[in-house]
């Protein structure tokens, strides 16, 4: 053993130390402090304090570090991947403890009992080996603290370099305690220890808490959680699910084992190695369980450190015509093999947790197709645009989706949309909508349809790649509403192709409503186009179809009504729009909303209508506030006005000139 | 820079951040976040040693009138900014499982929340941040869709507490446990106790302590700590008659209080407001059976109302003729008379938190 350490330093001092040496606890040469003092002071310490050299081996554990971790074993890597490795002596722990028991420090060193050796095994189990590797997880940053669980104690961890090459681990338990005042408030989840199943209200209580566990979720990942902690808290030693593969054709597999709280997943590339799992995943609906010969179990089979399982026992999770998946349960060597009592409280069991992971599949698939379906109908995400901000909300009344006939939208008619290949078409090439397809109600004369063409006329061009914001409320709620505003969102975008003024938007959406079937596709709605205007000013279009006007808030504070009026779209094809033009100061703001904001009805008397005039003031209260404050302040007032629930969807959008960059500092 | 630098430049930053977002300065607010993290100050110190304790004095600020609402939600607009940058700039890669982090039905006040979910991202969780008011409903679905281990659900305000039980309830239904987080579950988390929620946690850093520690069981209890108490049956009747009653007591008011004759609609309004928001706080200290969540809001209204030139007599009366109006709900009764007291006591530092002290400045 090398002499040669950095002088002073105490993992120098005790590098050398390394538990199976014991008789190297004579006191170090002379030298400042001396190696005894140290270990007394470290032995005093009521912080555990466990040395490692480079690779990980544990070169001292004192007795506190003992106490808190019996894994940390002097002479074994912290690492359970080595450890693996290795065969253990046992009792060695025991005799690591005496070793570092202040005691025995006073009565110096103690000369190892070699029938300590013997008579005090300490199984070192796969159990304490994952424990080991989780407390001393070799990812934890250097100087950081992190709280754990460590066999049943929370315990603080923190890992330092001690010196070029050794690292120390810090341990104090955190008796009782949880972190900085926080807490559990129900009791941990304590496993029940591995029992043999006999006692007939035992497996009843069981199966009732498997059926609490298991009925709430609706999620594939928890109820394949929940099925392998409940069957490795009664069942086995390891539980481990195997899923049906998704897309991503591999199977995804969930494990608990009875003596650690974390679950941990993966994914199987081929299940080919079993045979009998291809046949319980594939095969016959209703395969009964099967005893598997535990040598030929691959390895992702079981945890890692469990050794050869003693009993292995699959069973298929029977699910909707093909299996949700397979249940392999493992008991390891010494435990009783699955009786035939214990085989039919499984298949109860599975029977349990094969219906909630298929119920889960089912509403996983559905949602999926839903959330496909439902995509075009959600709010967008609001563009940044170069002309204004925005900002929006949408609260829609019916609370299990999060679509209803409230609706807006912003559209870009830019020439480089993809798809629209402006430039490539020949120029004055008609875009299809013949005179039959015109809008009444239009001026004709105004309207010159037939020949409108792509390159759209000179007038009509003005700001011809202007934004456009829309907002609308369609006639009804939930599903039937927000298909039909999905509707005219997606009509708007195509007519934005070949026209940009609201005005005749607004007749064209009115006649694709008047020849929808249905009886009901009624709508109203409020068309912005933005515009650039001189000195930083934005020049808003605005044509109203049946719509709350619009309210702009000025620099001042001042709150006006947009004056532009029109009917309501879906019912004549008449229609009288007035649109007008609005302009905004740099800073200023235009807010667009629909009906279920002022005709919220609430307030301190329950009844009373939100109405337009306590909107104003509120919106007077938010100049200078940034523009999603100002929408976020606007729903909260009203949310807080229909204190009890909202009975029709509520929508938001304010549109604000960009401020004049501020010179701050 | 050492440790002990740090700790300095963060509480001297504090001023310098509050100032940029009283000004609604984004640029100022964001250029000095990122300023701290370039200068190696972990992200996390940064939510918490200077974003927090900024928003609490943007708090007391308005508390003490010595802000508007607008410039309240302007200087949080701002630090909503400041926290998407600092997120945008940390990047950690997820070490542990999935948290969904949500405010409950009703609830505005996000902030607070999305500190937690950029702090626990930031500690390697993945996190689905559902943001302000989440009704329950929708909660539940996402946690089917996407099975978190675990749910936090923040509530402010005591007003919220019943439908923040509902949403605890719901999301342990669904098999997921839920960690309760906010003022409004009282400073010492009582209420999250009350309402069955399977852990509590004071601040941000303390939520992921404790689910880094596992201590959150991975599915709620059966029935954590037994079934809470049903609420008094006076509750659901005070909130069924919540309008008549504001109805009946202002007409009183009017007539045993002359000055509330000359009240202008506005202010006839915010009287009525008023006694909306006593009647909430009736209601929740029925709900979880708890004089002083009833108290200490009257103490803080009656503190915010001599700020505001109202005297605290006039709390008193409003109080008392609650009082006469509610004589079918006996269980009420208790909890108006220690608020008529309460109202007539001089001012003290109010115990609620949500409510900060006013703090002249």
């Amino acid at each position: 053993m090398s002499r040669e350490r950095p002088t002073g330093d105490i993992s120098g001092a005790t590098s050398e130390l390394p538990a199976h040496h014991r008789t190297d606890l004579l006191p170090a040469p002379a030298m400042t402090p001396d190696a005894t003092l140290m270990r007394a002071l470290l032995e005093a310490s009521g912080e555990g304090v466990v040395l490692c050299d480079a690779d990980g081996r544990v070169l001292l554990a004192n007795a506190a570090a003992v106490r808190i971790a019996p894994d940390a074993i002097p002479g074994l890597p912290t690492s359970s991947a080595a450890t693996a490795a290795g065969p253990f002596a046992p009792g060695i722990l025991g005799a690591a403890a005496a070793l570092f028991d202040p005691a025995s420090l006073d009565a110096g060193p103690v000369p190892l009992d070699p029938a300590s050796l013997d008579t005090d095994p300490f199984p070192l189990d796969p159990a304490s080996l994952d424990a080991a590797a989780a407390l001393f997880d070799p990812a934890t940053p250097i100087g950081v603290s992190r709280l754990t669980v460590h066999g049943g104690r929370t315990v603080r961890v923190r890992r330092e370099m001690v010196g070029p090459a050794h690292q120390a681990w810090f341990l104090s338990e955190v008796a009782g305690e949880v972190p900085a005042g926080a807490r559990p408030l129900s009791p941990a989840h304590e496993r029940a220890e591995f029992r043999p199943v006999s006692p007939a209200h035992e497996r009843a209580e069981f199966l009732v808490e498997a059926g609490h566990r298991l009925s709430g979720s609706l999620n594939t990942r928890r109820c394949a959680r929940a099925t392998a902690e409940l069957a490795a808290s009664f069942l086995a030693d390891a539980a481990t699910v195997l899923l049906l593969p998704d897309h991503r054709r591999s199977h995804s597999w969930l494990r608990a084992t009875a003596w650690g709280s974390t679950v941990r997943e993966g994914e199987a590339r081929s299940v080919a190695e079993l045979p009998e799992l291809t046949d319980a995943l594939y095969g016959y609906a209703a395969m009964p369980h099967l005893r598997i010969d535990a040598a030929r179990a691959p390895g992702w089979l079981l945890p890692e450190g469990f050794g050869q399982a003693a009993h292995l026992l699959m069973t298929p999770l029977p699910g909707n015509g093909t299996p949700a998946g397979v249940l392999v349960l493992a008991r390891r060597e010494g435990a009783p093999p699955f009786d035939a009592a214990a085989e039919s409280l499984v298949r109860a069991f599975a029977v349990r947790a094969g219906a909630a992971i298929a119920s889960a599949l089912l509403y996983q698939e559905q949602s999926a197709t839903n959330a496909i379906l439902t995509e075009d109908l959600l709010p967008p995400e609001l563009p940044v645009l170069d002309e204004a901000e925005l900002a929006g909300s949408l609260r829609p009344s019916q609370q299990t989706d999060l679509i209803g006939g409230d609706f807006y939208d912003v559209c870009r008619p830019s020439p480089s949309r993809p798809g629209v290949p402006r430039d490539e078409l020949p120029p004055g090439a008609p875009y299809g909508l013949d005179r039959s397809g015109m809008p009444q109600g239009v001026d004709r004369q105004d309207a010159p349809y037939a020949a409108v063409r792509l390159d759209v006329p000179a007038r009509a061009g003005m700001g011809k790649d202007a934004p456009l914001v829309v907002l609308g409320d369609v006639c009804g709620k939930g599903a039937r509403a927000a298909v039909l505003a999905g509707r005219i969102r997606h009509c708007l975008r195509t007519l934005l192709l070949v026209e940009n003024r609201p005005e005749r938007l607004i007749a064209l959406i009115n006649q694709t409503l008047l020849a929808t079937p249905a009886s009901d596709a009624y709508a109203t709605l409020v068309l912005a186009r933005l515009r650039p205007g001189r000195a930083g000013r934005l020049l808003i279009d605005v044509a109203v179809a049946g719509h709350p006007e619009p309210l702009i808030l000025r620099a001042d504070g001042s709150v006006e009504e947009v004056s532009a009026s029109g009917s309501m779209l879906g019912i004549d094809d008449h229609l009288d729009l007035r649109p007008v033009t609005v302009e905004l100061a740099p800073g200023e703001l235009c807010l667009l909303y629909t009906d279920g904001i002022t005709e919220a009805s609430g307030g301190p008397v329950g009844t009373e209508l939100y109405g337009t005039n306590r909107l104003k003031e509120a919106l007077a209260t938010c100049v200078g506030m940034p523009i999603s404050a100002v929408v976020q302040r606007l729903e909260e007032v009203t949310t807080a006005w229909t204190s009890h629930g909202d009975k029709d969807d509520r929508a938001l959008l304010a549109i604000r000139a960009r401020p004049l960059p501020e010179r701050h500092r | 820079m050492t440790d002990l630098a740090l700790v300095t430049d963060l509480s001297t930053a504090v001023e310098r951040y509050l100032q940029h977002i009283g000004e609604a300065d984004e640029y100022g607010a964001v250029d000095l976040v990122l300023a701290l993290l370039d200068d190696g100050v972990p992200a996390e110190r940064v939510l918490l040693e200077l974003i927090a304790p900024a928003q609490r004095r943007v708090g007391e600020l308005w508390a003490a009138d010595a802000w508007s609402v607008a410039r309240e939600h302007a200087a949080t607009a701002v630090t909503e900014r400041a926290v998407a940058a600092i997120a945008t700039r940390v990047r950690p890669t997820p070490r542990f499982g999935r948290v969904t982090v949500a405010c409950a039905d009703g609830e505005y006040h996000q902030l607070a929340t999305r500190l937690l979910a950029e702090v626990l991202r930031l500690r390697g969780w993945r996190v689905d941040f559902l943001g302000a008011s989440v009704p329950a409903p929708h909660l539940v679905t996402h946690l089917h869709q996407t099975g978190p281990d675990a749910v936090a659900v923040s509530c402010t305000l005591t007003t919220r507490l019943p439908r923040a039980h509902a949403t605890i309830t719901a999301c342990q239904a669904a098999g997921v446990p839920v960690l309760a987080g906010g003022a409004g579950f009282g400073a010492d988390g009582r209420f999250a106790g009350t309402l069955g929620a399977d852990g509590w946690a004071p601040t941000a850093d303390a939520a992921a302590d404790l689910l880094e520690a596992g201590l959150l069981p991975s599915f709620p209890a059966a029935s954590p700590g037994g079934p809470p108490q049903p609420p008094s049956p006076d509750y659901a009747r005070l909130v069924a008659g919540r309008a008549d009653l504001i109805a009946r007591t202002m007409r009183a008011l009017t007539e045993a209080h002359p000055p509330m004759a000359s009240y202008d609609e506005r202010q006839r309004e915010a009287t009525a407001d008023d006694l909306g928001h006593l009647t909430d706080f009736l209601a929740a200290a029925l709900y979880v059976d708890d004089v002083p969540l009833f108290t200490d809001f009257v103490a803080w209204t009656r503190d915010i109302l001599k700020a505001r030139g109202v005297p605290p007599a006039a709390l008193a009366l409003g109080l008392r003729l609650m009082r006469d109006q509610l004589h079918d709900l006996p269980q009420t009764h208790p909890l108006l008379t220690a608020g008529i007291h309460t109202a007539q006591s001089p001012s003290r530092p109010p115990a609620n938190p949500s409510r900060p002290p006013a703090n002249p400045s």
